[in-house]
């Protein structure tokens, strides 16, 4: 019986290499290319009759889009509008990839704790960039919270500085640990299936339990990745 | 674990800015675009429409209360009609009445003369009948052939004493 953290083997399919560096197209590129064409496909194929009454898939596509500006609006407040392709295009990737991985036999790149430092990394970075563009040095006032007495400074700014700092590492490893912990467990009940005869229909049962909780699960980390994010993005450009 | 296995990072990091780059610039260029037109699109014809009927409702609005202010002034003069009407016909009514009272009064003092008149014939002939009347009586009774011109005067007499 296979292992179950086999299903996160990263396979080569097309090996490349470019100066010495392995930059071969994987099982984990071809999901990330699948999710690319399944978000296009669908957000634009839906809304290609551009119904004034939308039907049922415009209506879906409307409501992410909808969602998506809210959750920007109310959480990165005023001026946040120009980075709104980028915060939907985010949770699109993050989405896809989510629900892509629970298709059976598929792929699940967001498990890797690697691609989602690469998204939280761009998201702290660019961050961390957008708030000393808008504020300049008085960006460091993030560190050393406002009307605090000064002689607290010595306590405070190191506990704001490692609080920021950590932004990228809980944010990537809560998602690709919720994925990959998911995707166990399901892989875990399911060889109990093959493995208790005629009894495994109780972990039948329960697998697919687990996988409506793991749809749930994949749509709220994808909720998460991004809200965190616009609020990171309301302290670059409101500070505090 | 597959995921702590480093050489694979560099193949991840390079794909996952590839696609992340393409999807980018499909919602920016393609899918966004499309999505707030319509949705732009939609809340300008729902204003439009507010706009419309809000513009319709006032219409109403001012065609009712000219109809109100005509239906009033319509009332008015009609009211002022009947009143007109209704004095020139009182005044007819009573020229006629006096008209007639005057006709009747006189009609009424003709018909007393005339009353009058007759009684008083009357009364002179119910004296004559009287007399023949006592005359006749007379002959019967005392056989004597009364004379009409004798009887007359004592008839007379009688009937004043009585009040007649």
């Amino acid at each position: 019986m296979a292992s179950p953290i086999e299903q996160f083997a990263i396979k080569p399919i097309v090996p490349i290499h470019v100066g010495g560096v392995d930059i071969s197209f994987t099982n984990s590129a071809l999901y990330m290319v699948i999710a690319v064409v399944v978000a296009t496909v669908f957000l634009t194929g839906a809304m290609s009759k551009r119904a004034l009454i939308p039907g049922r898939l415009q209506s879906v596509v409307e409501m992410i889009f909808e969602f998506v500006a809210n959750m920007l609006r109310t959480n990165a407040g005023s001026g946040s509008q120009k980075y709104f392709p980028f915060i939907f295009t985010l949770f699109m990737f993050v989405l896809v990839g989510n629900l892509l991985g629970l298709t059976p036999y598929s792929f699940t790149y967001t498990s890797h704790i690697i691609v989602t430092a690469g998204l939280a990394c761009l998201v702290f970075v660019g961050v961390t960039i957008i708030g000393f563009a808008k504020h300049g040095a008085g960006y460091l006032r993030m560190f050393f919270p406002h009307g605090a007495p000064i002689i607290l400074a010595p306590i405070l700014v190191p506990i704001e500085l490692v609080s920021y700092l950590s932004r990228p590492f809980s944010l990537s490893v809560r998602l690709a640990a919720n994925m990959t912990v998911g995707h166990i467990m399901l892989k875990v009940i399911a060889t109990f299936v093959i493995s208790l005869g005629v009894l495994g229909i109780l972990p039948f049962a329960g697998i697919m339990g687990v996988t409506i909780l793991e749809l749930g699960i994949a749509c709220l980390q994808a909720y998460i990745f991004t809200v965190l994010s616009c609020i990171y993005l309301h302290d670059a450009l409101h500070l505090h | 674990m597959p995921h702590f296995d480093a050489t694979t990072f560099a193949s991840q990091l390079f794909w996952l800015a590839v696609t992340f780059v393409t999807l980018y610039i499909l919602m920016s260029k393609v899918a966004l675009p499309r999505i707030s037109d319509i949705l732009e699109e939609r809340q300008r014809r729902i204003s439009d429409d507010l706009d419309m009927a809000e513009r319709l409702k006032a219409e109403t609005e001012a065609a009712i209360a000219t109809y109100e202010k005509a239906l009033a002034a319509a009332r008015t003069s009609a009211q002022a009609e009947i009143s007109r009407a209704m004095e020139a016909n009182a005044a007819e009514a009573a020229a006629r009445h006096a008209e007639m009272d005057a006709v009747l009064a006189a009609k009424i003092t003709e018909s007393e003369a005339r009353i009058h008149a007759a009684r008083h014939e009357a009364l002179a002939e119910v004296n004559g009948i009287a007399a023949d009347v006592a005359a006749a009586i007379v002959e019967r009774i005392a056989d004597v052939k009364a004379d009409a011109d004798t009887v007359a005067p004592v008839v007379a007499a009688v009937a004043k004493e009585r009040g007649l």
